[in-house]
C-alpha cells in the first residue's frame, strides 16, 4: 500500500503462466535485427537473456561418491523452467565449491568414529558462461552406508540475476536454512533408525557368532584352537567392536539437540549472553526438540538379520535416495519449503524489494494498517510477534530482517581475511573441530542477531569459500549473512574500520584449491574492501553491466540505477558522504551499536524513524524526482503519540499536494511501458511477481482485476466520486442490478475503497437477494443487491427506499446513482477519470497509496490529544470543536466532505485501538441526516 | 424517495392520498441520533423495556426471556429463562429489605400464570409465584405498605416475599388492564369499560388480616379503557378505545374534565371520502399518555395531542404524527417529545410556541378536528372564533428514527446513553447521539494510552 506509483511501474503483472506479449510481426523492411537473444523470448533489455533458462528455479545436487556431481531434482520440476541448461555441469559447478570439511571418520585421538554435526555453508557464486548465478547452500546428511557416512547435497537458487541473490542474500539464505533444517532433521531421525537396525543386526549376528564359537569350543577338545576358530574369534571381535562404534555413532546422533543447546554454555567471555541465547535458542528450535524427543523411539518391530564378515564394497550397490534419506515425511515438507522458496522470490529484484519495503513500512503502521490492507499481512505479524519476543537485538536492525529471526547460521569476517580473499583466496578450509572450537560454532550459529555480540566471533567463523573453476565467481558467501542485517543500511561499512572489530585470532586455516579463483565479491567482504579495492569492482563483477549501458533508453535508465543502488546496498557508505543525512543517520545508529559512535547524537532519529528511513532510499534512488519521504511520512504515525513532533512537511498541505502531483507524474509518465522496463532484471518468464509474503500469486490477481475494473468504473461513471466518497465515509454503499455477474463483479472492484473495521473480515457482502434490514447495513458497507422484476422484488426495494437515509445506492440498470453530495478533493484524486494508468495492478497500488496517506491524517487526528479533550478544566466543548475544525481543514487541508472520511476513519482507529480484544468490539451504524441526491447519466 | 427505484411512482402517490403525514427530509440538523447499535436477543416481539440503574435496562416480550442489557455498550449481560409463554408485564421491584445484597429485583409475570422474582445482578430467580387461575396483565408496587398488587381476572395483593395476603373475586374475565395507585390506600383498576377503586387494610389490632375493598364503579366511559396515568397528585387521566380522555380528581374520583366527543364523527365528515379511510374507530384510541407539571400528552390513534390542565384545552396536536397507531409516547425534558408507532418509526417533536397564528387554519377543539380538508372547505368558519381557539403551540418534527421493520413497541430514555427502542421485529436499537459517543471514544483511547504508558513521549 506504501508502494511508491513509481515504483509501481516496475512490477509486472502477467502470470507466469502467461505467454510472454507478441507483437505482431513488423513487416519485413522495417524489422530491426533481431536482439540476440530474442529466439528465447527474452527481452532485449533484460541482462539475463544469456541465461539458458527462463526463469528462477532451485536446484538440488549431490556429490555421489559413485558417479560425482549429479543434479537430484529441480523446484518447479518442470524441464522449461531450466530448458537447456546444463543441470550435470552446474552441479559440477556448485557442489566443487563445498570447502566444508565433511569430516567423519576416525578423528586422531579417538577410538570411535565421530559424527560432526556440520554447519551448512551457503555460497554464492556465479557463471557468467551460463549466465547463472546461485545461491547455493551446502548441507551433509548421514548415511549409514556411504563413506564416512556422509552424503553431500545442495541446495541452490539459480537466477539470472545477480544482484537478485545478492541482495536477497539474507532472506534465501533464512529460507533455505529452514528447508536444511527440515532435511537434516528428517535424516537424523532416519540415521538414528537406520543404526538400531544395524545394532540389533549386529547383536544377532554377535549373538550367533557367539554360539559358533561355542559349538566349536566344544566339538574340538583337543586342546588348541583351530584357524577356523581364531578366525570366527576375530570376527566376534571386530562385530563387538563396530557394536560399540555403531552404539556410540547413535549415541552422537540422539545427543544432537542437546548438544547443540550445551555447547554454548562454557563458552568464554561470552557467559553473559549465552543464557539468551540458549534460551533464545530452545524457543526456536522448540518444535525441532519436541519432535527430535520421539523421533528417535518407537520403531515398528524388525527382524535382525546376519551380516557377513565382509561387508559388499560399495560401488555396486545402490545408494539411498534423498527420500530415503530424509524420512518421506520430512522430505515432502522440504519439498513444500522450496517450492515456497521459489514462489516467494518470484520476480524481479525491484519488485522484491519493493514489497519488503512495503512490508517493513506496514508493520510500523499497526495502528492504522487494518483499515485498508489485506489480511495476508496477519500471519505475517502474528508470526513476527512471537518471533520478537525475544529481546531485540541492536537498536539498528532493520524491521525487514526482523522477519528472519531464525536461527541462521552466521557468521562474521575479520577484515584481514577478507583482504586476502581478494586475491586468490585459499579455500579448502580445514576445520579444527577440536570440542571447544565446536561448541564456538555452535554458539555462533544458534546466537541472535546482535552484532556487539558477535564481534567475537568475527573471525573464527571465517570459512573461505571459493570455487574451482575460472569460470566460477564466488560471489557471496555465508558470511553475509552475519553481516547483511546491517549492511542493508550500509552502514555495516563503517564497522569493520573500526579497531575494536579488526580479530586477528584467525582460526580457519585455508588452502586453495585449484588455480586461481575470481573471488568477485563476498557481501561482508564488500563491506570490508577498502576504497581502493573497491573502485575496481562493479566492472570485476559483471560484464552485464557494461552490456546494458550500450544499450538504449531503457537500459540506460537502469544503468543511471543502479550504481548508487548498488552502492547503497552493496558497496555502501564508504562512498558515501556524511553530509547525507539519512545515511548519516543509519551510520550513527549502526555504528552505536556497535560501539563505534560517528554521528553526532543530534543525528539520532527515534528507532523506528532511522529504520525506514533506510529501505525507501533504495528506491527513491531509482527517481530523482520523486522525492516524497515515505519514511517520515509512515513511521510517524506509528509512534504512538505524535501529538507532537510530527514533521513539519507531513503537515503541510502544499507538500501533500506536491507529492501528489509527482505521483501523478510519475504514474503517467511510466505507467505502463516502464512496467515493461522494469524486467530489465528479470528472467523474462519471471513474469509473476508473486508477491514475497504467501499470499499468493490468487490475490494479486484479484488485486489486479479489482483494480481494473474500478478503473472501469471510474471511466464509466461520472458519479463516481460521490459513490467512492459513500464508501469511504461509511455509508452504506448498495449496487443493484439484475446481472449477478456484473454486480459482484463491481463490488469487488469497489471494495478496495471499503476500510475493514478489523483484520478479520471486509464489510462487504458482494450478492443479496432478500430484503436488507437494519442489520446489514450495520455489518456491510457495500452490498450487491439483487434486482427482482417480480412483485416479491419490490419489497427489497421497498425495504432499500425504507432505509434510504443509511445507503447510498448505485442503480447498475439505469445507470443512476443516489448518494449525498461529495465536494471534497480527495475522491477526484483517488479516482480521476482521465488517469493515464491502465493497468488494474497499478491502479489499485494507487489506490493503496492514497489510502495510506489519507490513513496517516486518520492517525494523526485521532491520536491528537487536545483535539479531543480539552486542555484544561475551563475549557467547553465548543472550543474544543473549534480547534478540531481548524485542525482537519488547516492543517490536514481538507476540504468539505473530505472531513468526513477522516472522521470515519477516525471512528474506526478508536474502536479498534479500544477494543479488548481484536474482533470483539461490535458495530455501530454511524451515519448523517444529510440529504441525497440522484445522478444520472 | 426512491421513486426511481421503484418505477413509475405509484406507490408515493397513493400514500399522499392517503394521509397528509407530516415528513422531514433526509436533513435533521437538530436530530442528535447519529448512531445506532442493533441488540439481537429476542426470537419474537419484544414488548417491554424497563430501565435498572444508569446503565442497564432489561426487555422482554412474547419469546418469554428477559435479557438485560448494558445500556453503553450494547453488551447483553444477562438472559433470564424461567417463563415458558410470553411476557405480560414487567416491573422493576424494590430490594427486599431481609436481604443484604442490594441486588436490583425485577418481577415479570407471564401467559403461563406465574410471577418471577428475578436478580438482575446474579442472573437468579429469587421466587416463583404459579398459583393464579389468570394470566397477570399488570403488576403494581405499593412501596408505602410494602406490598405488590397483580391484576389479572382478579386482584391479588403480595407482600414481598410473595406471599398472598388477600384477593379479590373474581372481577371479569376480560381482566384488568391498567393499575394505578392513589392516596388512601386505594388503588384504581381499569377493567373493560369501568373503572373499580379498591381499598387496601392494612392489619390492625382487630384483625392481622390484609383486606382489599371495593369502594366504587365509575361508569363513564363508553368503552374499554386502554391507559391511566396519574397525572400529578391531584388528579389521574384515562383514555378509552373510542377516544375518550377523563381527568378524574385523585381524592373524590369525581370527572374534572371530559373530552369524549372524540369518538363522535360529525356528521359533514361522512361526506368526504379520504377522512372516512382513516375513520376506523381504532384511529382514535387512547394508547398511552405522558403527562409533565402542565400538560397531559395523549398519543391518540395516529396522532398526538397536548392537553394544558389548567386551560383545560387541547393546545397543540399533530393529527396525523405517524403512519399507524402511536403506542409510545414519552416527554423528554428539554419540551421534546418522543413517540413510537406500529409504522415502524420513531419520531421526536418539539413543543414550540407559535410565534404568529399560522396561516393555515387549525382545527378548534380536541375532538371535533377531523379533517385536512374540511377547514379549507368550511371557508365560512368565522376567522376570529378559529383565533382564539387557535392551539397556541405546535408539535414539530425534529426528526424521526428509523430503523426498525415492524411495529416499535416501546421505548426507553436515558439520558446519558440515549434512546432504546424495541419492535415486534425482534431486534432492539440502540440510538445514540453520534458526537458524544465520539466523544467518548476518544476519552477511552486517551484513557488506554495513558494506561499503556504511550500518552507521553519518553525522553
Amino acid at each position: 500500500m506504501i508502494s511508491a506509483p513509481d515504483v509501481v511501474a516496475f512490477t509486472k503483472e502477467e502470470e507466469y503462466e502467461e505467454e510472454p506479449y507478441n507483437e505482431p510481426p513488423l513487416p519485413e523492411e522495417y524489422s530491426v535485427p533481431l536482439f540476440p537473444f530474442a529466439s528465447q523470448g527474452a527481452n532485449p533489455w533484460s541482462k539475463l537473456s544469456g541465461a539458458k533458462f527462463s526463469r528462477d528455479f532451485i536446484l538440488i545436487s549431490e556429490f555421489s561418491e559413485q558417479v560425482g556431481p549429479q543434479p537430484l531434482l529441480t523446484i518447479p520440476n518442470d524441464t522449461k523452467v531450466f530448458g537447456t541448461f546444463d543441470l550435470n555441469y552446474f552441479s559440477l559447478r556448485i557442489m566443487s565449491v563445498d570447502y566444508q570439511a565433511s569430516f567423519v571418520g576416525h578423528p586422531p585421538g579417538s577410538a570411535y568414529p565421530k559424527l560432526n554435526f556440520v554447519e551448512d555453508s551457503k555460497v554464492v557464486l556465479g557463471d557468467s558462461k551460463e549466465g547463472a548465478f546461485a545461491y547455493v547452500h551446502h548441507l551433509t546428511l548421514y548415511d549409514l552406508e556411504a563413506r564416512g557416512f556422509v552424503r553431500p547435497f545442495c541446495m541452490a537458487y539459480i537466477s539470472a540475476d545477480q544482484h537478485k541473490i545478492m541482495q536477497q542474500f539474507q532472506e534465501l539464505s533464512a529460507e533455505f536454512s529452514k528447508a536444511s533444517e527440515c532435511l537434516k532433521t528428517g535424516n537424523r531421525k532416519a540415521f538414528a533408525g537406520e543404526l538400531e537396525k544395524k545394532l540389533k543386526d549386529l547383536d544377532y549376528t554377535r549373538t550367533v557368532l557367539h554360539t559358533e564359537t561355542e559349538i566349536q569350543k566344544k566339538a574340538n577338545d583337543k586342546g588348541f584352537y583351530s584357524s577356523q576358530a581364531i578366525e570366527k574369534a576375530n570376527e566376534l571381535a571386530s562385530v563387538e567392536k563396530s557394536i560399540i562404534e555403531h552404539q556410540d555413532l547413535l549415541k552422537q546422533i540422539r545427543s544432537y539437540p542437546h548438544r547443540k543447546l550445551k555447547g554454548s554454555a562454557p563458552c568464554p567471555g561470552e557467559s553473559e549472553h549465552t543464557q539468551d541465547q540458549a534460551s533464545q535458542a530452545a524457543a526456536t528450535s522448540n518444535l525441532d526438540e519436541s519432535a527430535d524427543t520421539d523421533l528417535y523411539t518407537c520403531r515398528p518391530a524388525y527382524t535382525p538379520k546376519l551380516i557377513k564378515a565382509k561387508s559388499t564394497k560399495c560401488f555396486d550397490k545402490k545408494l539411498k535416495t534423498l527420500e530415503e534419506l530424509c524420512d518421506t515425511e520430512y522430505f515432502t515438507q522440504t519439498l513444500a519449503q522450496l517450492s515456497h522458496i521459489e514462489h516467494m522470490f518470484r520476480g524481479d529484484l525491484c519488485y522484491l524489494l519493493t514489497s519488503q519495503i512495503d512490508r517493513a513500512l506496514l508493520k510500523q503502521q499497526h495502528i492504522t494498517n487494518f483499515l485498508f490492507e489485506d489480511f495476508v499481512e496477519v500471519d505475517d505479524r502474528v508470526a513476527e510477534k512471537q518471533e520478537s519476543a525475544p529481546p531485540r537485538p541492536g537498536p539498528g536492525r532493520p524491521p525487514s530482517r526482523s522477519l528472519e529471526e531464525c536461527p541462521i547460521p552466521q557468521v562474521l569476517i575479520s577484515v584481514g581475511s577478507y583482504k586476502s580473499s581478494v586475491e586468490s583466496v585459499p579455500i579448502k578450509m580445514e576445520q579444527e573441530l577440536g570440542d571447544e572450537e565446536y561448541k564456538e560454532v555452535e554458539v555462533t550459529e544458534m546466537s541472535s542477531l546482535d552484532p556487539q555480540e558477535n564481534l567475537d566471533y568475527l573471525d573464527m567463523d571465517m570459512k573461505g569459500s571459493i570455487s574451482s573453476g575460472e569460470s566460477i565467481e564466488v560471489l557471496g558467501t555465508e558470511k553475509s549473512a552475519a553481516v547483511l542485517p546491517k549492511s542493508d543500511s550500509q552502514a555495516s561499512l563503517t564497522v569493520p574500520l573500526s579497531p575494536q572489530v579488526v580479530r586477528s585470532k584467525a582460526v580457519s586455516h585455508r588452502t586453495i584449491s585449484e588455480d586461481s579463483i575470481e573471488v568477485l565479491s563476498t557481501c561482508p567482504s564488500e563491506a570490508l574492501i577498502p576504497d581502493d579495492f573497491k573502485a575496481s569492482y562493479p566492472s570485476a563483477i559483471n560484464e552485464e553491466e557494461s552490456y546494458a549501458d550500450d544499450s538504449d533508453g531503457a537500459i540506460h535508465f537502469r544503468a543511471s540505477v543502479s550504481p548508487p543502488e548498488l552502492g547503497e546496498a552493496e558497496e555502501g557508505s564508504l562512498e558515501t558522504p556524511p553530509s547525507q543525512i539519512d545515511t548519516s543517520c543509519c551510520i550513527g545508529k549502526e555504528s552505536d551499536s556497535l560501539r563505534v559512535p560517528l554521528s553526532p547524537p543530534a543525528h539520532m532519529p527515534l528507532d523506528q524513524d532511522g529504520v525506514v528511513s533506510i529501505p525507501p532510499q533504495r528506491y527513491r534512488q531509482k527517481d530523482q524526482g520523486f522525492h516524497v519521504d515515505f519514511a517520515l511520512e509512515n513511521a510517524n504515525p506509528s509512534r504512538d503519540d505524535s501529538s507532537e513532533g510530527f514533521p513539519a512537511d507531513e503537515l503541510d498541505p502544499d507538500r501533500l499536494l506536491a507529492s501528489r502531483d509527482v505521483s501523478k507524474t510519475s504514474l503517467d509518465t511510466c505507467s505502463d511501458t516502464a512496467s515493461n522496463m522494469s524486467s530489465v532484471t528479470s528472467t523474462s518468464s519471471d513474469r509473476t511477481p508473486a508477491s514475497a509474503h504467501s499470499s499468493g500469486s490468487s490475490s494479486e490477481r484479484h488485486k489486479k482485476r479489482a483494480g481494473q475494473n474500478a478503473l472501469k468504473f471510474i471511466r464509466q461513471y461520472p458519479f463516481a466520486h460521490p459513490a467512492i466518497y459513500s464508501l469511504l465515509s461509511g455509508r452504506t454503499l448498495v449496487v443493484l442490478g439484475e446481472d449477478e455477474a456484473i454486480v459482484r463483479k463491481l463490488v469487488t472492484a469497489l471494495s478496495i475503497f471499503v476500510p475493514n473495521h478489523s483484520r478479520y473480515a471486509k464489510p462487504v457482502k458482494h450478492w443479496v437477494c432478500s430484503p436488507l434490514h437494519i442489520t446489514d447495513f450495520q455489518k456491510w458497507k457495500l452490498i450487491g443487491l439483487q434486482r427482482v422484476a417480480s412483485p416479491a422484488g419490490t419489497s427489497s426495494l421497498h425495504a432499500l427506499s425504507r432505509y434510504s437515509r443509511y445507503t447510498s445506492v448505485l442503480d447498475l440498470d439505469n445507470k443512476a446513482l443516489r448518494c449525498p453530495l461529495y465536494r471534497g478533493a480527495l475522491v477526484p484524486r483517488l479516482a480521476d477519470h482521465r488517469t493515464q494508468i491502465k493497468r488494474g495492478s497499478t491502479y489499485y497500488l494507487h489506490v493503496q497509496t492514497v489510502l495510506t496517506e489519507l490513513c496517516s491524517k486518520a492517525f494523526l487526528y485521532t491520536f491528537c490529544h487536545h483535539l479531543h479533550l480539552p486542555a484544561h478544566d475551563q475549557e467547553t466543548p465548543d472550543v474544543v470543536a473549534g480547534r478540531q475544525a481548524s485542525f482537519l481543514k488547516l492543517t490536514l487541508g481538507l476540504v468539505n466532505e473530505d472531513v468526513k472520511v477522516v472522521q470515519h476513519l477516525a471512528e474506526l482507529l478508536k474502536l479498534r485501538y479500544t477494543q479488548e480484544a481484536p474482533g470483539t468490539g461490535r458495530p455501530t451504524l454511524r451515519f448523517d441526516y444529510v440529504p441525497s441526491f440522484l445522478y444520472k447519466i | 424517495m426512491l421513486r426511481w427505484l421503484i418505477g413509475g411512482g405509484r406507490e408515493p402517490q397513493g400514500l399522499a392520498e392517503k394521509s397528509p403525514l407530516q415528513t422531514i427530509g433526509e436533513e435533521q440538523t437538530q436530530n442528535p441520533y447519529t448512531e445506532l447499535l442493533v441488540l439481537k436477543a429476542h426470537h419474537d416481539i419484544v414488548r417491554f423495556l424497563v430501565q435498572l440503574d444508569e446503565c442497564r435496562f432489561a426487555s422482554a416480550g412474547d419469546d418469554g426471556i428477559i435479557v438485560v442489557w448494558n445500556a453503553q455498550t450494547g453488551e447483553k449481560l444477562l438472559e433470564l429463562n424461567g417463563h415458558t409463554q410470553k411476557i405480560t408485564a414487567l416491573i422493576t421491584f424494590p430490594s427486599l429489605e431481609a436481604c443484604e445484597e442490594k441486588n436490583q429485583l425485577i418481577l415479570t409475570a407471564s401467559a403461563d400464570r406465574t410471577v418471577i422474582l428475578w436478580d438482575c445482578d446474579t442472573g437468579r430467580q429469587v421466587r416463583k409465584v404459579s398459583s393464579f387461575q389468570s394470566t397477570v396483565k399488570c403488576l403494581i408496587v405499593l412501596q408505602r405498605l410494602d406490598i405488590w398488587l397483580s391484576g389479572g381476572n382478579d386482584l391479588c395483593v403480595w407482600n414481598q416475599k410473595l406471599d398472598l395476603l388477600c384477593k379479590t373475586s373474581h372481577l371479569s374475565d376480560t381482566g384488568i388492564s391498567a393499575l394505578i395507585e392513589i392516596p388512601k390506600n386505594c388503588v384504581v383498576a381499569a377493567v373493560g369499560k369501568e373503572l373499580i377503586i379498591f381499598r387496601l387494610v392494612a392489619p390492625t389490632e382487630e384483625s392481622v388480616e390484609w383486606d382489599i375493598l371495593e369502594i366504587k364503579h365509575l361508569l363513564d366511559h363508553q368503552d374499554n379503557i386502554l391507559s391511566m396515568v396519574n397525572v400529578n397528585d391531584v388528579s389521574f387521566v384515562t383514555g378509552s378505545h373510542v377516544g375518550e380522555m377523563i381527568i378524574w380528581d385523585i381524592l373524590d374520583w369525581s370527572v374534572q374534565a371530559c373530552e369524549c366527543n372524540f369518538w363522535d364523527p360529525s356528521p359533514q365528515l361522512d361526506t368526504q371520502q379520504e377522512i372516512k379511510l382513516c375513520q376506523k374507530p381504532n384511529d382514535i384510541s387512547i394508547h398511552h399518555f405522558t403527562w409533565d407539571e402542565e400538560n397531559v400528552f395523549a398519543a391518540v390513534g395516529r396522532g398526538l395531542y397536548v392537553y394544558n390542565l389548567q386551560m383545560k384545552r387541547v393546545i397543540a396536536c399533530q393529527k396525523s404524527a405517524h403512519d399507524s397507531n402511536v403506542l409510545h409516547i414519552a416527554k423528554l425534558p428539554n419540551r421534546q417529545l418522543i413517540s413510537c408507532s406500529e409504522d415502524g418509526s420513531v419520531r421526536i417533536w418539539e413543543l414550540r410556541e407559535k410565534q404568529q397564528l399560522a396561516a393555515e387554519p387549525v382545527p378548534t377543539g380536541f375532538f371535533n378536528m377531523w379533517g385536512f380538508g374540511r377547514v379549507n372547505k368550511q371557508a365560512s368558519q368565522p376567522v376570529k372564533k378559529q383565533q382564539e381557539n387557535a392551539p397556541p403551540c405546535s408539535l414539530e418534527l425534529i426528526g424521526d428514527l428509523i430503523g426498525h421493520s415492524s411495529s416499535v413497541e416501546m421505548f426507553l430514555y436515558f439520558e446519558d446513553h440515549g434512546l432504546v427502542t424495541c419492535s415486534a421485529d425482534h431486534l432492539i436499537i440502540l440510538w445514540k447521539n453520534g458526537e458524544r459517543e465520539s466523544g467518548l471514544r476518544s476519552l477511552k483511547l486517551f484513557q488506554k494510552l495513558e494506561e499503556n504508558g504511550d500518552l507521553y513521549l519518553d525522553i
